[in-house]
């Protein structure tokens, strides 16, 4: 098993420490994590168990319950492309296909390079602008396919600055 | 701020704010005040960024003091969006972009004029409207849920004060904690999230019961997709959802709430968090609200992406920190829920409905709706539809009336297939239901469900099998496990509806859906495996040639399947310009010999074999000359 570095490690006594007055403070504590790493591996899930005495196997239980919670690392950018019912029905399955055929993932895969994950969402609630695709936070409204290796670009473009 | 310790100081609080909020509507203090509209929709088409360019336009033109600027809840109308509205001339201009805030600030701030290009045009009647109570699609609303949304500042404790807040706690906190629920249950108020529970009875549930301490959750798992009032309620006036809790908290005698909020809505999560900060800055949470001895606090709880946490009791084990997997019931809730306390889990609307109940009386929220089913709902009108938004209706309203007097129609004259209520839960109704009243038991007797409000129009172009198969992979991957006749069963409905849309399917295959249907239904421990099987009943009942055509015919009538179709490029009509070919990705598309009378060049073909149907051709032709078959 891998060993955390010393800074991770004193990161995540910090974030466990935070919810000592909460009766249930796991959720709460894999959700920080998460947003501070992109992912929650196996040693942070001990490091966890030790500092809240809840068991690893629970820990783990929880962390693949989730769909928010990941146990391997995310690209740089996160792809999200809605697949709510109003996106399906205007072409959003269209549009997370050209995605996967140009960066020849999966949805739910990251990139060889590690640049991109590509991410199928439930409703974002941005029905109003179907088909939706949300990129590390930016909601990209009405995605035609023919918008979509432009958008790429734009974020390659981004990350070779 | 000013502390509100006691029922006059809120009084006099309520009287400044309301006077304050008016002025600013009239314009009574000489100032014009720009709102932008600050929902999800709205921000995503850039605008902060046009409040920002607003200020800055307005600082430059030395205007900033006369006019403000301001953000506010959802307007509804998303389609149609971003809005941008003038006080007190109640002027709407929509899809404004950035580069129209310069012509506004000098046109109407400074002119004095209207800029007619930015109104929003009647499609019927192709006339220019200018205020909001005008248009079609907010003229048979009305507001109850969304009361204030569109017109207070979410972030502004004042604002909310100006609208009536906390009239209603002050009114429950008046009464004992049963004329509380009495009153609720003269409502009518039914669960919103779409059980269809009366509120008031779940209320007396948990009153009847000792217990040292109890709490109420507001349900915000809003995993419909396609669903999204509570997003915009808690977007557009979180406090009335925070003063529905406190008033549930005072009926029953729970002095903590829990707020199980989706992770996917930052900006709710966000403004929720303003709110009760705001609320117990100015002492209306926390001990001694209005000095009555009334206690109550609230938190907030994320949602980590799981569609079975809407289920009440999976709610309360996320909250618990485990996995979100529904417990047996009973024991219910209002018995043993979170830490095994008595708790009441009621939705978003549900509680936002409440203070209004309190405030305006019974009688006034029962005025409209139907016998069974009273007040108001809020639907998300998505999919195939002109108007794509939120929309509050009075119960008893039609399926017509919502698709085509607020919905305006279905674009591009296409034809109106089905409407899809109630999410992965519900059904699908077709065009002979149109004129049915939308109310909990009447959509429920024709095969789909009001659920908790989403609307999906679909047309000519839409597959029901697909659409069936859609919803089901959905269920597949949100079922939690833990029992087997929705584990395993709607992996094997799944399966079956895609071999179906590959063409590879059977007509046993239809007896076989049927079959597994009724064992999920009546064998899964939670409501999401018992209503997993809707999607496929529905359209399986009403649209069983769609079904029929794929299995026998081999052939999918929408398109949409794509091993039941292919793209043609008519020989005749093509030019030959080559732009199918150029942006090709599978290169299957050659040009041919064959030189059409009157063209310079020849025409192109398509190799089904090797077409991997991406549609990009056709999207490409300008002249339209691709079609599917």
């Amino acid at each position: 098993m891998a060993k955390l570095n010393a800074a991770a490690a004193a990161k995540i006594e910090e974030i466990c420490a935070r919810y000592t007055d909460e009766k249930t403070p796991l959720m709460m504590i894999l959700s920080d994590i998460q947003n501070e790493y992109g992912y929650i591996p196996l040693e942070v899930q001990e490091l966890v168990s030790q500092k809240t005495g809840i068991s690893v196997a629970e820990i783990y239980g929880v962390v693949t319950f989730y769909s928010f919670f990941s146990l391997e690392p995310k690209g740089k950018y996160v792809i999200g492309c809605c697949l709510g019912t109003a996106c399906y029905v205007k072409g959003a399955q269209n549009v997370i296909d050209k995605f996967s055929e140009l960066l020849k993932i999966k949805p739910g895969e990251t990139s060889e390079d590690g640049l991109f994950t590509l991410d199928a969402l439930r409703c974002i609630g941005a029905c109003g602008i179907a088909p939706a695709v949300s990129i590390n936070g930016k909601v990209y409204p009405k995605v035609e396919v023919g918008q979509v290796a432009g958008i790429i670009d734009s974020y390659r473009k981004e990350a070779a600055v | 701020m000013t502390k509100i310790t006691s029922v006059a100081d809120l009084e006099q609080c309520s009287s400044t704010c309301t006077k304050c909020l008016e002025d600013k509507l009239k314009g009574m203090d000489d100032k014009r005040h720009i709102v932008l509209c600050g929902g999800t929709g709205c921000l995503s088409s850039n605008s902060k960024e046009i409040m920002a360019k607003f200020e800055e336009v307005l600082a430059a033109k030395g205007l900033s003091d006369k006019a403000t600027v301001n953000q506010v809840g959802c307007f509804g109308f998303c389609s149609q969006g971003p809005f941008v509205k003038i006080y007190p001339e109640d002027t709407l201009y929509r899809m404004v972009s950035i580069d129209d805030v310069e012509e506004i600030v000098d046109t109407d701030i400074a002119g004095g004029q209207i800029v007619e290009r930015l109104l929003y045009v009647d499609p019927a009647s192709q006339e220019k409207v200018t205020k909001q109570e005008d248009i079609n699609f907010y003229k048979k609303q009305r507001r109850v849920a969304l009361h204030g949304c569109g017109v207070i500042n979410p972030e502004d404790i004042n604002e909310a004060l100006g609208m009536g807040a906390f009239q209603g706690l002050k009114k429950a906190l008046s009464m004992t904690q049963q004329e509380v629920i009495d009153e609720v249950l003269a409502s009518g108020l039914r669960g919103r999230g779409g059980g269809g529970f009366p509120t008031g009875r779940k209320w007396q549930f948990a009153l009847n019961v000792e217990a040292d301490q109890k709490y109420v959750v507001c349900n915000g798992d809003e995993g419909d997709p396609g669903a999204f009032m509570d997003r915009s309620i808690l977007e557009g006036n979180p406090l009335g959802v925070i003063e529905g809790m406190m008033i549930a908290g005072y009926a029953f005698g729970a002095s903590e709430g829990y707020f199980y909020v989706r992770a996917e809505y930052p900006i709710a999560v966000n403004r929720l968090k303003i709110a009760i900060a705001q609320a117990r800055e100015i002492g209306l949470l926390g001990d001694n609200i209005l000095g009555t001895g009334f206690k109550f606090d609230c938190h907030i709880r994320l949602g980590a992406g799981a569609f079975v946490c809407g289920e009440e009791t999976a709610l309360l084990n996320s909250i618990e920190g485990k996995r979100g997997m529904p417990r047996p019931r009973p024991p219910f809730p209002a018995i043993k829920g979170l830490w095994q306390k008595p708790t009441c889990v009621n939705n978003v609307e549900t509680l936002a409905c409440v203070p209004y109940i309190l405030r305006e009386g019974a009688g006034k929220f029962a005025e409209v709706g139907t016998e069974k089913s009273k007040g108001t709902k809020v639907f998300a009108l998505g999919g195939k539809v002109n108007n794509v938004g939120l929309v509050e209706i009075p119960m008893g309203t039609t399926l017509r009336e919502l698709i085509y007097d607020i919905g305006g129609g279905i674009p591009n004259g296409k034809k109106f297939k089905a409407i899809q209520t109630g999410g992965p839960s519900g059904g699908c109704l077709t065009e002979e239901f149109l004129d049915e009243p939308i109310d909990f038991d009447n959509l429920v007797q024709k095969g789909s469900m009001m659920g908790s409000g989403g609307a999906i129009v679909m047309d000519e172009d839409n597959c029901m099998v697909d659409v069936a198969k859609f919803y089901m992979e959905f269920i597949c991957d949100e079922s939690c496990g833990k029992c087997s006749p929705c584990r395993i069963g709607t992996k094997r409905i799944l399966e079956v509806l895609t071999k179906i849309t590959e063409g590879k399917g059977t007509m046993e295959d239809l007896d076989t859906l049927e079959e597994l249907s009724k064992t999920i239904k009546t064998n899964s421990l939670c409501a999401l495996g018992q209503t997993a099987s809707n999607p496929v009943n529905s359209t399986l009942k009403h649209f069983r040639d769609e079904y029929i055509a794929h299995i026998v015919d081999k052939k999918c009538p929408a398109h949409v399947c794509k091993s039941l179709m292919q793209y043609k490029i008519d020989k005749d009509k093509c030019i030959g310009c080559g732009m199918c070919a150029r942006n090709c990705p599978a290169g299957c598309i050659t040009q041919t010999d064959y030189l059409p009378e009157g063209h310079k060049l020849a025409s192109y073909e398509i190799d089904a074999d090797k077409c991997v149907k991406c549609g990009l051709c056709m999207s490409n032709c300008k002249l339209k000359a691709i079609t599917k078959e």
